[in-house]
């Protein structure tokens, strides 16, 4: 049996385009520090560290953890590096919840990071592979045609994107730590922007940022004595689900994968109407149209809905019933390795009642996701205020 | 630690390990393997509760190599799977404490890598703090020389207890069918080897190699169904140290020491406990002497019967190797204790250490 496992403190950098004030060193203890604070714990109470970040040739550091061993106060510890494509903030978080889970430690430091301004992540990922299809430029001109498929099966209006891109950018306003804070962001300066792989525009896509997240996940006997002054958020349920990035009738719309994820998910936290029974959510949307692909894979909605409940306003933070993303999203912070965990960690935030001016009223329930590859990777918990 | 749960090594597969496979790409490289694991025990990767596996992106010069293996495991229907940047030996720690949960009761675990797709020892240089130390270019075995001369320094051992090592490595690795450099040598005639960086003579490096390793773990009954005598895991641990090369002590291995006590292979006056068999991760020769002191291992253990990382050194793969050739002498009956070390980053600076048995710790449960 799994032993019960919360999250009991929580860090995030400030993220920039360019965080030339710190070392990738200095990134990492910037967040590490904050979820110490946040836990009322120092490095010693740490028994083990467990840290991920996307592709080594975004900062040109092969296996990072090795140099950030001291930063991060690992030395003498066990330390575990995670790497599962975009998904890795999420799969990080849970190879880390699984230590405390399995029993075998009751106190573990969670980082992920990137820091892209140390090299250019669209051309990083675009490195041909012999007998490979190319990924073309960057992560945008894979999605880009998947996100054809949907609104040509969804009979979705073209508008859609832009409602998503304004709603997040709106909502990052209320979030001090996120990238973008574009204070006059309107449904026509979206929709103006130029347009980088067709239906994507501009402003539509994720930036690329410089930043980490870091998490305290502990046990139930530490999280009932925990100093912090707030509430531990209890994991509810979680799950990591992979499939092969291509083969022939593989959906990549409404990938198999995070469906299974999704319900694995549900099946643990006792959830049977997601839409009713999840009071907030943190969804990896790079790229707008994710949103209402999102809402559909992780069952929100029947099958081709997705952009009625976008276009309706049910995902805002003002006046939404189901509101999503009001960090933000990836759309306004996207520090690739970290960006799956920010997902995980605002969702902490949400069930603790620390999120500030985008905290939703009355959080019993958050769910945490994050995906990655081909949407082929799929990472996500549910945390919930109550113990399970 | 030790498990709640009994856990065991019950299948273990490699590929030959080579210095140049030109012919298969990584999936291709690690597709047989996978077969081979699975056949062993006659299972299908869809008997499996989690998969883990381990690999490094910079081997092969582009990201996500490891989202193509799943072509070699045949990730559909979709599977409960996680990635590792780090040796394969990391990835069945991370197994073997998902088993602890008793949801799952089997794991595979796999890890590759084609280390002639690149200039490994400018990769690995990339290891280092990209502030201070990358950018001087130490390569690994600069480095490794470094340490070897400290040790040397201590009184300890001199060049000639290198080339001791180096000597049976090869000729123990003239019985193991996968191994790279084989030969028998006496250490006469391995000290007549040029320096490649003083004091470390061609013999004391391990060779680059193109290879892919695969693990199948089972908890309890499960693993007593699926092999005769299953390799139980009666305990394992790692621990990393510093980065910095100047505030360690390079002539030993503190964390090798600190995860064996924890994997309890250290009686309580420190002594080393005793094990039949070790199968050391050491890449560098004198590498293997640290760790023998750091175990407390006696002179009448039998140190790397596969003949080590100085036979075959697949990087991200040795480590794995290492707890299936150790696991491997207890199934076949050759041993009832043995232990496994794994390592990582410049120096020994991580450190795995991994206790098996042909009886799960505290016998009866589970």
């Amino acid at each position: 049996m799994a032993e019960r496992t919360a999250v009991i403190g929580v860090g995030q950098t400030h993220h920039r385009a360019k965080r030339e004030d710190v070392s990738i060193a200095g990134l990492v203890r910037e967040a590490a520090v904050r979820a110490l604070e946040d836990a009322g714990m120092g490095w010693s109470d740490i028994d083990a560290v467990v840290i991920g970040k996307a592709p080594d040739m975004f900062e040109g550091v092969v296996m990072p953890e090795l140099y950030l061993a001291p930063a991060l106060g690992a030395v003498g510890k066990p330390m575990i590096r995670v790497h599962t494509a975009g998904s890795v903030g999420g799969s990080t978080a849970l190879v880390a919840a699984h230590l405390v889970a399995s029993g075998t430690h009751e106190r573990v430091l969670t980082v992920a990071f990137e820091k892209q301004s140390d090299s250019d992540a669209m051309w990083a990922l675009s490195i041909p592979q012999p007998f490979s299809a190319p990924l073309l430029a960057g992560a945008g001109g894979y999605f880009a045609p998947i996100i054809r498929a949907y609104m040509r099966r969804s009979g979705a209006p073209d508008h859609i994107g832009i409602v998503v891109a304004v709603k997040d950018r709106k909502q990052a306003l209320l979030n001090p730590y996120a990238h973008l804070h574009i204070e006059d962001i309107s449904y026509e300066m979206v929709r103006d922007s130029i347009m980088l792989w067709d239906p994507v525009r501009y402003l539509e896509t994720c930036p690329s940022s410089d930043g980490a997240a870091a998490m305290v996940l502990a046990s139930e006997r530490v999280a009932e004595g925990s100093s912090s002054p707030h509430p531990p958020a209890w994991i509810h349920g979680m799950a990591m689900r992979s499939e092969p990035t291509m083969f022939a009738g593989r959906d990549q719309v409404n990938p198999k994968a995070g469906q299974e994820c999704a319900a694995d998910v549900y099946a643990q936290a006792g959830i049977t109407d997601p839409r009713a029974e999840i009071d907030v959510a943190e969804v990896y949307v790079p790229f707008s149209w994710y949103e209402p692909m999102w809402l559909e894979n992780l069952g929100f909605c029947p099958e081709g809905e997705g952009w009625k409940l976008t276009d309706a306003g049910a995902t805002a933070l003002d006046g939404g019933d189901i509101p999503w993303n009001c960090s933000g999203g990836v759309l306004s912070t996207n520090p690739i390795g970290a960006s799956g965990m920010l997902r995980f960690l605002e969702a902490a935030l949400q069930v603790r009642g620390q999120a500030g001016a985008h905290q939703v009223e009355t959080v019993r329930r958050a769910l945490g996701q994050a995906y990655g590859g081909g949407s082929q990777f799929f990472a996500m918990w549910v945390l919930g205020a109550d113990k399970p | 630690m030790a498990p709640r749960r009994p856990v065991a090594v019950v299948s273990f597969a490699q590929s030959h390990s080579v210095r140049r496979e030109e012919e298969h790409n990584d999936v291709e490289m690690l597709q047989p393997v996978i077969v081979d694991v699975f056949q062993k025990v006659g299972l299908t990767k869809d008997d499996m509760g989690f998969v883990c596996s381990g690999s490094c992106d910079y081997l092969v010069g582009a990201p996500f190599s490891f989202v193509a293996a799943l072509d070699a495991v045949g990730a559909w229907p979709p599977m409960r799977e996680s990635h590792v940047e780090m040796d394969g030996a990391f990835a069945l720690y991370e197994a073997w404490t998902q088993l602890q949960e008793d949801d799952i009761d089997t794991a595979l675990v796999y890890s590759f890598g084609r280390s002639s797709m690149s200039e490994l020892g400018r990769v690995l240089t990339l290891q280092l703090d990209p502030y201070y130390l990358a950018p001087l270019w130490p390569d690994p075995v600069a480095l490794a020389a470094l340490q070897a001369q400290a040790l040397i320094d201590t009184g300890r051992y001199g060049e000639a207890d290198f080339a001791a090592v180096a000597s049976r490595s090869r000729r123990q690795a003239r019985s193991n069918p996968h191994a790279q450099v084989t030969g028998d040598h006496s250490v006469e005639e391995l000290m007549a080897d040029d320096y490649v960086v003083a004091p470390l003579r061609r013999h004391t490096l391990p060779p680059i190699t193109d290879g892919a390793t695969a693990v199948i773990l089972a908890a309890g009954d499960r693993a007593r169904e699926l092999c005769e005598r299953p390799a139980w895991i009666t305990g394992m641990d790692h621990r990393i140290e510093t980065h910095a090369l100047g505030a360690r002590d390079l002539t030993t291995s503190s964390t090798t020491r600190q995860a064996a006590a924890a994997a309890g292979l250290l009686d309580g006056e420190g002594e080393g406990a005793a094990v039949e068999v070790a199968e050391l991760h050491a890449p560098f020769a004198h590498q293997e002497l640290i760790l023998r002191d750091a175990l407390g291992l006696a002179d009448t253990v039998a140190v790397n019967p596969s003949g080590g990382a100085l036979a075959a050194n697949g990087v991200m793969v040795a480590g794995l190797v290492r707890i299936g050739e150790a696991a491997s002498r207890i199934m076949d009956g050759t041993a009832t204790t043995a232990l496994a070390h794994a390592t990582s980053g410049p120096c020994l600076q991580q450190n795995l250490v991994c206790a098996l048995a042909a009886e799960p710790a505290g016998a009866g449960r589970g």
